[in-house]
């Protein structure tokens, strides 16, 4: 009888992903910027290790089984028991050996949880009092307004190093989400809520920021650049706009409401006592104003990105 | 309506699309008529209630929607690994990626399982059809006239482009106006009918109608995952519907279950959607569990390693299925204390799935594995499914998932489990039964072309989307603009068309072994048959078994082989009732479907009128006394003796 073993390459794979990590220095989640990143990579690199183990065990079992117990002729019958049909002993341990490891995963995976939910605290903090941004969505754009700053921008973001920033979401439409892989994991923005969202920058730098919840037609132009920069610049920045910026009138800010694509501008006061997004008074808002306009295609192709990104 | 508003414009794609619509109806309109095969469609096929006819019909349209998702994938790749080229602009983009997963889980994968359940199921369990045979065809109408309802949207009235999670507000009446939503609405809608009813219907059969002695711990594997999924589709089920019919009537009707004005809950969506969505990932994934446990048995010329340990670890599958819905949305800022709870479920599917893996290995301790086609698409499925299932865990850790959520590491995750897990199974099961379905095998080295091509290039198109994910590239980008993307992107395309180049491989195959390979003498194809299925002739007589076999263990077909016995006892040969063809089921499901594309449309005085005919229909069904016929005894003989060669 005609057999060919299996791909005996496929044990090899494990080792093809070392090689892959090993070149991996250069992704953004695995390059993290921040404690909050940081301790997202940590469980990360720890979790993989696990899998990795796994992935070792299981390959070379199943390659081991697949070159020994194939039907080739000339094999000995000794090895062959078509009637072997369990082994009490064995199950008990392959069904134990998982649980510890799902234990050992479950542990750090509930602490980080209930870490990220409070502001981190690392040694070179400036202060620990975070500082809050409200960043909130609208077809397809940014709004982070500054409240104790009375500053609001739209489409960038600049945030103080080492020091914790309390972000509000909250969205006047679709549901989005905040996401800065190099700071850490995302968080929903959602009309009618208002969720929370801790992250820091320890570096200086500019980072890419990006709405990663689908949203419709102008999903991929709903980025934002991060500039994380000293205290001092940070504060001479926020000066810069209160003084030279000019205030958001509340009709300026039902202008840009309506669903399209914006350039970046930033005002000195912020939309926050216009409209409250997150309230159930305030959710319905755009859409009881301009419920027509979402009708209209945006026509939108890959060259119109690049166009946007000369406003850079 | 305007004639432009009704059908799509300005998109030459779709025009192609249309003009290759018209050219194939128009052949099968010619074909049929000139070989005069109008009457033997409707007498043989449309009208049949036969669960083996039923179950190729469903696999045929599936096999029919794979070439729909994955042409909808190719684009993406194409688009995605080509940005510059402008093929695609964003809107079109979104359209394509939501009908590309709504066709794959709702119109292909299951389908194509339920095909196979169809045919394999009472063969397995000794039974002569389904316990509802009429109910039987009917959900095959609902899921094929749904599908059609569904595909043709891309032509009239405009596709769905909302995702396929089509989540509130985005899919709302408000920001996304149209029929293209309405479309997804009613095509899920009108299927789903079909898939509620089917587990019902499956899930009795296998209750009630199994072979005398067959207890439930001597069942099949196969059999024991498919009584497993219909649990899960009767539960979960009936949450979609609710959920589809809230949003209907919110779109049609103006009700603000889920609107961001009046105070609605676009939230709830995505719990009633994961409510379902999650169970409905393991409604697919469980047969085929059971089909890589039937296929490693036969090659492996072996018993099932830890049979019972098998079937309980599917029923906690099934369990924890209803208890991770969350983890879809752990971003939602749900808090540290229900993340925990749901990341740590989520987890524990692990271990019965991590028993499962092991206990194949186990089947393959101490045996002979024989490389045929199926086996090999049986044995890819390991290592490529444990790379899906580590990642998986990964993903479940919740912490961690805040940066894995919505990037492609969540999109090469669930491209792992679903085509290692869902599509090499389809692959395997329809392989190993082709025999026992058409009486011929597929031809083997074609097939071995077309498994090393799907199988490489599954490999090499999903492997790189965990680091792009890590990259931070999201899901759903319809441009690839940062430009350290691009490569990977590039090899994931190669690897897409390395897929789309098997599945090529694989439906000509299919021509190939129906001109040219040997026609089978006995019921046992492959030889090493464990199962009752293999116990009858080939092709299968309509009434499957001429005498009931008494079973009282696992594998009943290997003594029976030993002891050079048959289930066929001429002496106890007596009439067999058997149920009419009808071709009630296909007319209501048609006119329900005519509801339903009046009512996408927001035609009411029509969508009302389709409405009373399908209740009509159902209340004269009611009065029809037809309760079958019998199958005399010498048919019976005469047809045992021709088959058996007596």
């Amino acid at each position: 009888m005609k057999s060919k073993p299996l791909p005996k390459w496929l044990g090899l794979l494990p080792l093809s992903l070392i090689v892959f990590l090993s070149g991996c220095g250069q992704m953004t989640v695995l390059n993290p910027k921040g404690p909050v990143a940081q301790s997202q990579y940590d469980l990360i690199m720890y979790s993989l290790w696990f899998m990795l183990g796994i992935i070792v065990v299981v390959f070379a079992l199943f390659a081991y089984m697949i070159i020994k117990y194939r039907d080739r002729p000339g094999r000995k019958d000794s090895d062959y028991d078509p009637n072997l049909h369990g082994n009490t002993m064995i199950e008990i341990v392959w069904t134990v050996i998982p649980i510890i490891i799902v234990t050992l995963l479950s542990i750090p995976t509930v602490t980080t949880l209930f870490d990220l939910e409070k502001p981190p605290v690392t040694e070179n903090q400036t202060t620990e009092e975070p500082l809050v941004i409200h960043a909130t969505t609208a077809d397809w754009k940014w709004f982070f307004s500054y409240p104790e700053q009375d500053i609001e921008t739209v489409n960038y973001l600049h945030i103080p190093t080492d020091r914790p920033i309390e972000f509000k979401l909250t969205s006047a439409d679709a549901m989005t989400a905040l996401w800065i892989p190099a700071l850490g994991g995302q968080k929903y923005n959602m009309a009618g809520m208002m969720t929370k969202l801790y992250l820091q920058a320890d570096e200086v730098g500019v980072y890419d920021g990006r709405n990663s919840n689908f949203n419709g037609e102008g999903f991929a132009f709903q980025t934002f650049k991060v500039h994380a920069e000293e205290e001092e610049d940070f504060n001479a920045w926020v000066e810069e706009i209160q003084t030279e910026s000019p205030e958001l009138t509340q009709e300026q800010y039902d202008e840009l409401l309506k669903p399209g694509l914006t350039e970046k501008t930033a005002f000195s006061s912020t939309h926050l006592d216009y409209v409250k997004h997150h309230t159930n008074e305030g959710m319905g808002y755009t859409i009881e104003n301009f419920r027509e306009l979402y009708d209209a295609k945006l026509h939108l192709y890959p060259e119109d990105i690049e166009r946007q990104e000369t406003f850079d | 309506m305007a004639l432009d508003e009704f059908f799509v414009t300005g998109e030459p794609l779709i025009y192609a699309g249309m003009v290759s619509i018209a050219l194939v109806s128009a052949a099968i309109i010619f074909l049929l008529t000139y070989f005069k095969r109008w009457g033997w469609l409707w007498r043989e096929w449309l009208t049949t209630v036969d669960h083996k006819k039923i179950g190729i019909m469903y696999i045929l349209s599936a096999l029919v929607m794979l070439f729909r998702g994955g042409a909808d994938a190719l684009m993406m790749r194409m688009q995605l690994a080509f940005p510059s080229l402008e093929f695609l602009n964003a809107q079109h983009y979104n359209e394509i990626f939501t009908t590309h997963g709504t066709v794959m889980i709702i119109f292909m994968a299951m389908p194509f399982l339920i095909g196979l359940m169809n045919i394999i199921v009472p063969l397995q369990i000794g039974a002569r059809d389904f316990a509802f045979p009429f109910v039987n065809a009917l959900s095959f109408w609902s899921f094929f006239l749904g599908a059609m309802l569904f595909n043709i949207s891309f032509v009239i009235g405009g596709s769905p482009d909302a995702g396929w999670t089509s989540y509130t507000p985005l899919a709302g009446a408000a920001m996304s106006p149209g029929p293209g939503q309405n479309f997804y609405l009613m095509g899920l809608q009108l299927s789903g009918i079909g898939t509620l009813a089917t587990g019902i219907n499956l899930m009795v059969t296998i209750l009630k109608m199994r072979a005398p002695g067959m207890k439930l711990f001597h069942m099949p594997i196969f059999t024991w995952s498919t009584l497993v999924t219909c649990f899960i589709i009767v539960f979960a089920f009936p949450i979609l519907t609710v959920a589809l019919a809230l949003l209907t009537i919110d779109r049609i009707f103006g009700s603000q279950f889920f609107t961001l004005t009046g105070e609605g809950l676009p939230m709830m969506w995505a719990n009633l959607f994961w409510m379902w969505g999650h169970p409905e990932v393991y409604i697919v994934i469980l047969p085929a569990f059971g089909i890589f446990s039937e296929v490693i048995a036969t090659f492996a010329k072996k018993r099932l390693f830890g049979y019972s340990a098998m079937v309980w670890s599917m029923i906690i599958i099934a369990l924890l299925s209803f208890i991770v819905w969350v983890h879809h949305f752990f971003t939602m800022g749900a808090g540290a204390f229900v993340n925990s709870v749901f990341s740590v479920s989520t987890m524990l599917i692990a271990v019965p799935t991590g028993v499962k893996i092991f206990n194949w290995l186990g089947t393959l301790y101490k045996s002979k594995i024989e490389f045929t086609v199926p086996m090999l698409w049986s044995l890819a499925f390991i290592p490529s499914f444990i790379l899906g299932g580590v990642t998986g865990v990964m993903l479940g850790m919740a912490a961690a998932d805040y940066q894995f959520h919505n990037s492609y590491f969540l999109v090469a995750h669930f491209h792992y489990v679903l085509i290692a897990g869902t599509v090499f199974a389809c692959f395997a099961g329809l392989v190993y039964w082709y025999p026992k379905m058409f009486g011929h095998k597929m031809n083997e080295r074609i097939g071995k072309w077309a498994f090393w091509l799907f199988l490489i290039g599954f490999h090499v198109c999903f492997f790189p989307q965990y680091f792009l994910g890590l990259d931070g590239m999201p899901r759903r980008l319809f441009v690839t603009n940062i430009a350290e993307w691009l490569p990977l992107n590039v090899i994931s395309t190669v690897g897409a068309f390395g897929m789309g180049a098997g599945f090529a491989v694989f439906v000509f195959n299919i021509y190939y072994s129906y001109r040219y390979s040997e026609r089978e003498k006995t019921g046992d194809a492959w030889g090493h048959g464990r199962t009752l299925e293999w116990s009858t002739t080939t092709p299968v007589p309509f009434y499957n078994f001429a005498t009931v076999p008494y079973v009282d263990e696992i594998d009943p077909y290997v003594r029976m082989k030993e002891e050079g016995k048959t289930t066929f006892d001429e002496k106890k040969l007596k009439p067999i009732h058997m149920p009419s063809y009808t071709g009630q089921p296909i007319i209501m499901m048609g006119f329900l479907a005519f509801a339903s594309f009046a009512l996408i449309f927001e035609w009411i005085p029509l969508a009302i009128v389709g409405l009373l005919l399908a209740v009509g229909s159902m209340i004269y069904r009611s009065f029809d006394y037809d309760d079958g016929y019998y199958v005399p005894v010498d048919e019976i003989k005469r047809t045992e003796r021709k088959a058996r060669g007596l």
